[in-house]
């Protein structure tokens, strides 16, 4: 018999701090299963954010780099610009890129950084305790909505895919979900083309990953997967919402 | 012919891959690991497909799939 599923080498055996059924610990292993297919771990550096995945530097066995809350894709952007043959990515989660972030992303896009993102999008803060994001649903209920996402208040979710794909820097940008196993195969495929854009040049990718957040959603990992298909994916559909390639998608 | 092996000690009993497993032979343990959970086990090998669809939405890398 031979092996046809481990862990990926450029995943460390470090047991992650992830809450049970939390799917941080899947999209970690598919980036990592990218690196390694793509054989780059050696020149790879990534950078961790501020969130439940700020402790993703002692995941990867490539080089790790913190930033400030949000400020990833600016980090990022000085590493590439500084070691030129380097592959970086950053990986974070929605209060990070979508809120106090928002500037740094944008404007990285913008200026069309040949670098990839992983966009780790579960409409809510995670590590704080579950509190409202900008990417909460419209009546979700969360521990500063207890009544649910008031639109007259607290606005509407930022679809960062759809906003990012005006701006004229980016180069890729595509929308997947890890609910369910065809899901985490295109979702590989996927953070696959972010990192092969970069390592051919070819500008900003960005990927948004749907996932979920059992803990503070107060469900089930089961019951938090049908709660995204049923919920999270009429707000936030999957698919390339941008490929300069294939012209605007 | 194909085998699924559990890492016991990094499961977190979130019970994905008992969702996912199509022939319906992934159980919880009686016993609980090192962190408190009880663990997820295959107890009917033969059954097993090699499908590795556990593997693949265990966000913890516990388990290895041979085929």
């Amino acid at each position: 018999m031979a092996k046809v599923f481990e862990k990926p080498h450029a995943l460390s055996d470090v047991s992650m701090h992830y809450c049970p059924g939390c799917t941080h610990g899947i999209i970690h292993r598919l980036v990592a299963e990218v690196i390694d297919e793509l054989g780059i771990e050696g020149r790879t550096i990534g950078v961790a954010p501020v969130g439940c995945s700020v402790f993703a530097y002692n995941y990867f066995e490539c080089d790790m780099q913190e930033a400030a809350h949000g400020r990833a894709p600016a980090v990022a952007t000085g590493i590439k610009r500084a070691v030129k043959d380097s592959i970086v990515f950053t990986y974070q989660g929605d209060g990070d890129l979508a809120a106090i972030g928002t500037a740094e992303t944008v404007h990285a896009a913008a200026r069309g950084e040949n670098i990839t993102i992983i966009f780790v999008n579960n409409a809510i803060y995670g590590m704080t305790g579950g509190q409202m994001a900008p990417t909460s649903l419209v009546g979700q209920v969360t521990q500063t909505t207890p009544y649910g996402r008031d639109t007259s208040t607290q606005g509407y979710p930022i679809r960062v895919c759809e906003m990012l794909s005006q701006v004229e820097g980016a180069a890729y940008l595509e929308r997947v979900a890890v609910n369910n196993i065809p899901n985490i195969r295109k979702a590989k495929k996927a953070i696959k083309k972010a990192f092969q854009n970069q390592i051919d040049g070819k500008g900003f990718s960005l990927i948004e990953v749907l996932s979920i957040c059992p803990t503070n959603w107060g469900m089930s990992p089961q019951e938090s997967m049908k709660w995204l298909e049923e919920n999270m994916m009429p707000v936030y559909p999957l698919g390339v919402y941008k490929d300069k390639e294939q012209g605007e998608a | 012919m194909a085998k699924v092996t559990f890492n016991e000690q990094k499961c977190k009993g979130c019970g994905l891959c008992v969702s996912v497993c199509p022939k319906k032979i992934i159980s919880f343990a009686d016993n609980l690991n090192a962190k408190g959970f009880k663990p997820a086990q295959v107890v009917n090998m033969d059954e097993c497909i090699g499908c590795a669809s556990c593997a693949i939405i265990c966000p913890d890398c516990v388990i290895e799939v041979e085929r």
